[in-house]
């Protein structure tokens, strides 16, 4: 076992995977030379050289298109998006191509392809660079949506999703880059579609996804010193969904509460809410709580961002309050 | 096509089946607009009649292992690439038996096994993939070109920008064919493009650019073969603006409906003198290339080619319910009656 940053841990995965298969090639904007603006891709350019790692200029659309039109015709390429924000310049090719093409063509080609961005808040990047956008792409029949946030999650998802003959919206947890954690060594491959129990727990399941996962484990370690014992499920994949994992926790503690970082309409906790009240509404005790940012775009200033984005502070009351009431 | 003599002509093989290929095309959605009106297309259905050429002369000029992208004006992108026209009928009619199993439709008609990746009903949304598969192309050193077929009104989109500069600067082997039918639905390339000539914007993306005559295949296939060849050198992307009209409406409507009167009656009948099979037949046949009754036969060929595509595709079934639910992911991870068929 080794300690590893989760930034690093992103490169370790790609690097683990281009070494293994000369089809994956990584291209975005700067990730060649630079090494990404988020460090992501430290190392890659001088391990696999310039035909494999290729920096793009600023268009977005030519990226995704590049990446798709490549993994059809017999690549396995990752493409860069730098701020999951910008998803909003090029989600045609996303939603349009990537996510139809399969299924309007009967199944007549695969598109194996992975794009990772640097997705939400707690940098002060301001509106337009801090958004939590795994909700867009949840909504999007076609598409394979993973958040991981440790680094050896990072590392086995990235290898899971290089590996799938779909494509997959890799969100890497921009507050958890400097992050680290304890990773194995040796080959990491992981399983998309699959929850994590991070903590066992018998009164109340908490599900949280990124950069929220940390955050509800602090908040159950308080918890635990007021009697509280929570179950945190870390999502993970919210396409594939783990419905088996979260519905079995659920019927284990009667009481859930989904821990989001998108604004407040239509985050994913949404959705995972419908589907348990409509397949284990008598497991429950009481009613659901969603804990998520309000449905404002996210304010720069540090202290109004801390403010609005769940803490482990928010969290932990939430689920006091709810278990004495 | 007025001096053939001038121009390098291909061999007898190929100008037959240029004619071919172009009548099936024309013959093809003759049929289907009759079978629009009778109410067994279902949607709209935007025809390639008056565009045969361009659509023909630049994939005969290409390989059948290299690659090209579509339009929602694309039923003649596959025929030129070589498709079968069975298959096709059954797709516009929404049958199991159609091309892309009744999923896909008028607006993509895509056949995988002749190197079509796929048709976009976007308008321009299919040109980043042609540049992606030629990136492809160009790392796995396959020697393969992409054609990228799209129309005036794609010019105007961003994606336009971002695939000619980035197959430029890459020096990917693409060759983007401007369709300039002049109209992006009612409105006319001089009111939508501030530079309406295409091939001048070539100059922003330092490739060569020319504009041609899209009626006449001749022309439309000697520059692809050009382009193509530069682009297999190495040289990069190329930019042919094929000057085109469509003989019909935007789409097929019904008779309920007009897209009111954008286009003058003499520059229709003006058009309509340029028809490129027309146009096509009459220049062989005054240069004594090929002899009439050859042509005559490819007619009556291609005509019940085109008349058992629609007596396949109406015979067809519609696909199976359980259809509807199949080839979204690879990985199928669905059991009907279970979460995974919500939830994927």
């Amino acid at each position: 076992m080794a300690e590893l940053t989760y930034r690093d841990a992103i490169a370790r995965g790609i690097a683990q995977e281009m070494a293994r298969d000369d089809r994956v090639v990584l291209i975005g904007e700067d990730v060649a030379g630079s090494g990404g603006v988020f460090k992501t891709t430290v190392g890659l350019l001088d391990q696999f050289g310039p035909k494999r790692v290729i920096d793009t200029p600023i268009s977005e659309q030519a990226i995704l298109g590049a990446v798709m039109g490549a993994a059809m015709t017999g690549l396995r390429p990752v493409a860069e998006i730098m701020f999951s924000d910008f998803f909003a310049v090029c989600w045609d090719l996303v939603v349009n191509q990537m996510a139809k093409t399969r299924y309007m063509t009967n199944g007549q080609v695969a598109l194996p392809l992975v794009v990772k961005s640097g997705n939400g808040g707690g940098l002060r990047f301001g509106a337009q660079h801090s958004q939590a956008i795994e909700n867009w792409a949840m909504a999007v029949p076609g598409l394979k949506v993973v958040t991981p946030s440790t680094p050896e999650d990072v590392i086995g998802l990235m290898a899971a999703a290089v590996r799938d003959d779909d494509p997959v919206l890799f969100f890497e947890a921009k507050g958890l880059y400097p992050t680290k954690g304890e990773v194995p060594a040796g080959e990491i491959v992981d399983t998309l579609g699959t929850a994590k129990v991070r903590r066992a727990g018998t009164d109340a399941t908490v599900l949280a996804l990124g950069l929220m996962v940390p955050r509800a484990m602090q908040a159950a370690d308080h918890l635990a010193g007021q009697g509280i014992s929570v179950e945190v499920i870390d999502v993970r994949s919210l396409v594939p969904l783990d419905t088996a994992t979260i519905l079995g926790s659920v019927a284990k503690t009667g009481r859930l509460f989904t821990v989001e970082e998108n604004p407040r309409l239509l985050g994913w906790g949404a959705e995972i809410v419908s589907i348990v009240a409509e397949e284990s509404f008598w497991d429950l005790d009481a009613p659901i709580e969603r804990i998520t940012t309000p449905h404002i775009p996210l304010p720069s200033a540090d202290s109004l961002e801390d403010l609005v984005l769940p803490s482990a502070d928010s969290i932990a009351q939430t689920v006091e309050k709810a278990l004495q009431a | 096509m007025d001096d053939l003599q001038a121009v390098a002509v291909p061999e007898t093989g190929v100008l037959l089946e240029m004619y071919r290929r172009m009548l099936r095309i024309r013959r093809f959605d003759e049929r289907a607009v009759d079978r629009h009106g009778k109410g067994e297309i279902p949607g709209p259905m935007h025809t390639s009649i008056g565009q045969e050429a361009t659509a023909v002369g630049a994939c005969l000029a290409v390989n059948e292992d290299d690659y090209m992208t579509g339009t929602h004006r694309s039923h003649g992108h596959p025929i030129a690439k070589g498709v079968g026209l069975d298959a096709l009928m059954a797709e516009l009619m929404g049958k199991g038996s159609g091309v892309c199993g009744g999923k896909g439709g008028s607006m993509h008609l895509a056949d995988f096994s002749v190197g079509s990746l796929g048709e976009s009903g976007i308008v321009a949304s299919a040109m980043p993939v042609a540049v992606g598969a030629a990136l492809s192309a160009q790392i796995r050193g396959s020697g393969q070109v992409v054609i990228c077929f799209f129309g005036d009104g794609a010019v105007n989109e961003g994606a336009f920008h971002e695939s000619l500069n980035l197959a430029a600067v890459w020096h990917l082997p693409v060759i983007f064919v401007c369709e300039n039918n002049g109209y992006g639905i009612t409105t006319p390339v001089d009111a939508a493009s501030a530079v309406p000539v295409v091939a001048d914007r070539a100059a922003a993306y330092a490739m060569p650019g020319v504009r041609l005559d899209g009626q006449d295949v001749l022309a439309v296939y000697g520059s692809v073969r050009e382009a193509a060849e530069r682009a297999r050198r190495g040289e990069g992307p190329s930019l042919i603006e094929a000057m085109t009209y469509r003989f019909r409406e935007h789409s097929e409507m019904g008779s309920n409906f007009s897209f009111g009167p954008y286009r003058s009656d003499e520059e229709i009948a003006e058009w309509l003198e340029r028809d490129p099979l027309v146009l096509f037949r009459t220049a062989v046949l005054e240069a004594g290339l090929i002899p009439a009754v050859e042509l005559d036969e490819i007619e009556t060929e291609v005509d019940a080619e085109a008349a058992a595509a629609v007596k396949f595709a109406r015979r067809s079934d519609f696909p199976p319910p359980e259809q509807a639910y199949v080839g979204l992911y690879l990985d199928e991870r669905r059991e009907p009656a279970s979460l995974e068929l919500d939830y994927a």
